[in-house]
């Protein structure tokens, strides 16, 4: 076992984890964060997407001890269902999910191509989550519901 | 099975470590091949020395005369560099269609060549800019062109028990050069080529000068069809030389029967296909249309 310190979604945490574990098996084995979901385990399908950084990444083939230091966020740091995250309110409203598996990952890919790009096109949509399957919505409503969590989250900024 | 995991802050560290493990460390940088190769038994090391916390590895520049991108630079990072996108597009081209924005977010070009697939869009686009890699060893560096790396699928002439590669280098596509990159696969994102051709074309007078052609998978290594490239200097080029020249390529390339990427028949004649539309992408680039 060795000792990771990381800050998973904005506080500091310390636990001893086996050396080739993933971040994914961390973050739901021994921390409890199961939002994060495993579907393939190959970094093929993008269900299992947190941000190291801020930069999207596929959690199930990063070894846990890349987060070293570094901030993860996954799907508990944005909001509960209580108060949802203008992102996961848009993918509510707009019927972006069905059986649910492959949401949180199509959540934080939104989250990180929404931080680089506020304002895309269906085109840069369909690039920015092309690292996430879906095989219930045959994608539309969740290509639309990135577009509006965009347009809502643009009218946020200007208040 | 990996007993430790350890980052090194300097190349000099982190050879030392693999020297003091005496073959039982590796390096490991972005790590999406290597942590499932080790997940399915395939990894023989039981130390692993993450270099991507070692400062100014991975700047990508432009100086004496070389486009130098260190070892550290992610797929998304090349795709997006303005640098590599004027004076080495293909490389450019070929970075962003590697996997899904995840995978390039953590795979590493240099990666990409160490793992030594066939298949690999990155290094298959370095072989048409005859990129050079520098190896760092306990003895030194050396520069060593990309065709040396490869010893078979899946097999790299660099040992990543015993030494790394810290950088490449290769010369910028300049006035009067142009590249192109074609891509089959059966869809756009998350998924290996059927198919990749590269090219690099270089043009004065209205004459080819210099011409690189490299096609992937279709050998056990990337495949450079020198046949065509000998053929296309000193013409004029054409869309009908193009063809004869993807005529000439697909005549050598030995692509392999296979359930996932077609037939031998289909991908040879594919392979004729892709080179001369990475042609023509490529003059497009030399008449400054891209």
């Amino acid at each position: 076992m060795q000792t990771l310190s990381m800050h998973v979604n904005g506080s500091p945490i310390t636990l001893e984890v086996e050396p080739d574990a993933s971040l994914a098996d961390v973050l739901r084995e021994q921390l409890g964060l199961t939002g994060t979901k495993i579907a393939c385990g190959e970094g093929e399908c993008g269900a299992c997407t947190v941000l190291l950084d801020g930069v999207a990444v596929t959690s199930c083939i990063t070894p846990a001890m890349k987060a070293a230091g570094r901030h993860v966020q996954t799907i508990e740091g944005l909001g509960d269902q209580r108060e949802m995250d203008v992102i996961q309110q848009s993918f509510a409203d707009a019927f972006a999910s069905q059986c649910g598996y492959c949401t949180p990952g199509f959540i934080m890919a939104t989250k990180a191509l929404l931080a680089e790009n506020p304002h895309p096109t269906r085109e840069e949509i369909m690039q920015g989550v092309s690292g996430n399957l879906c095989r219930c919505t045959g994608y539309y409503q969740i290509v639309d519901a990135i577009a509006l969590a965009a347009k809502r989250l643009s009218k946020e900024e200007r208040g | 099975m990996w007993e430790e995991y350890i980052f090194a802050d300097t190349v000099e560290t982190a050879l030392e470590l693999l020297a003091r493990h005496e073959g039982r460390a590796q390096i490991i940088a972005g790590g999406t091949d290597l942590f499932l190769q080790n997940q399915r038994g395939q990894c023989a090391a039981t130390v692993v020395v993450d270099i991507t916390r070692i400062p100014g590895l991975g700047s990508i520049v432009e100086e004496d005369g070389y486009i130098r991108i260190g070892a550290l630079a992610t797929h998304a990072q090349i795709a997006a560099s303005p640098l590599i996108r004027e004076k080495a597009a293909v490389l450019a081209m070929a970075c962003s269609r590697v996997g899904g924005p995840q995978t390039r977010n953590a795979g590493t070009l240099v990666g990409n060549v160490v793992n030594a697939q066939p298949a690999a869009d990155g290094a298959t686009a370095l072989f048409a800019l005859d990129a050079e890699l520098q190896v760092a060893t306990a003895d030194g560096t050396r520069w060593e062109p990309i065709g040396r790396l490869y010893r078979g699928v899946g097999k790299s002439a660099v040992d990543p028990r015993r030494e790394m590669v810290t950088a490449v280098r290769f010369r910028p596509l300049s006035t009067g050069w142009g590249s192109g990159y074609q891509r089959l696969a059966r869809r756009k994102a998350l998924t290996l080529p059927i198919l990749v051709a590269a090219a690099s074309l270089g043009l004065e007078e209205a004459e080819i000068r210099a011409a690189r052609i490299a096609v992937g998978p279709v050998a056990p290594t990337p495949f450079r069809a020198s046949d065509a490239e000998e053929f296309l200097v000193g013409k004029a080029p054409s869309d009908d030389v193009f063809a004869q020249a993807g005529q000439l390529a697909a005549a050598k390339a030995q692509p392999r029967e296979s359930v996932l990427r077609g037939s031998t028949e289909y991908r040879r004649a594919m392979v004729a296909v892709l080179v001369r539309r990475a042609l023509a992408q490529a003059l497009d680039g030399c008449q400054g249309r891209r």
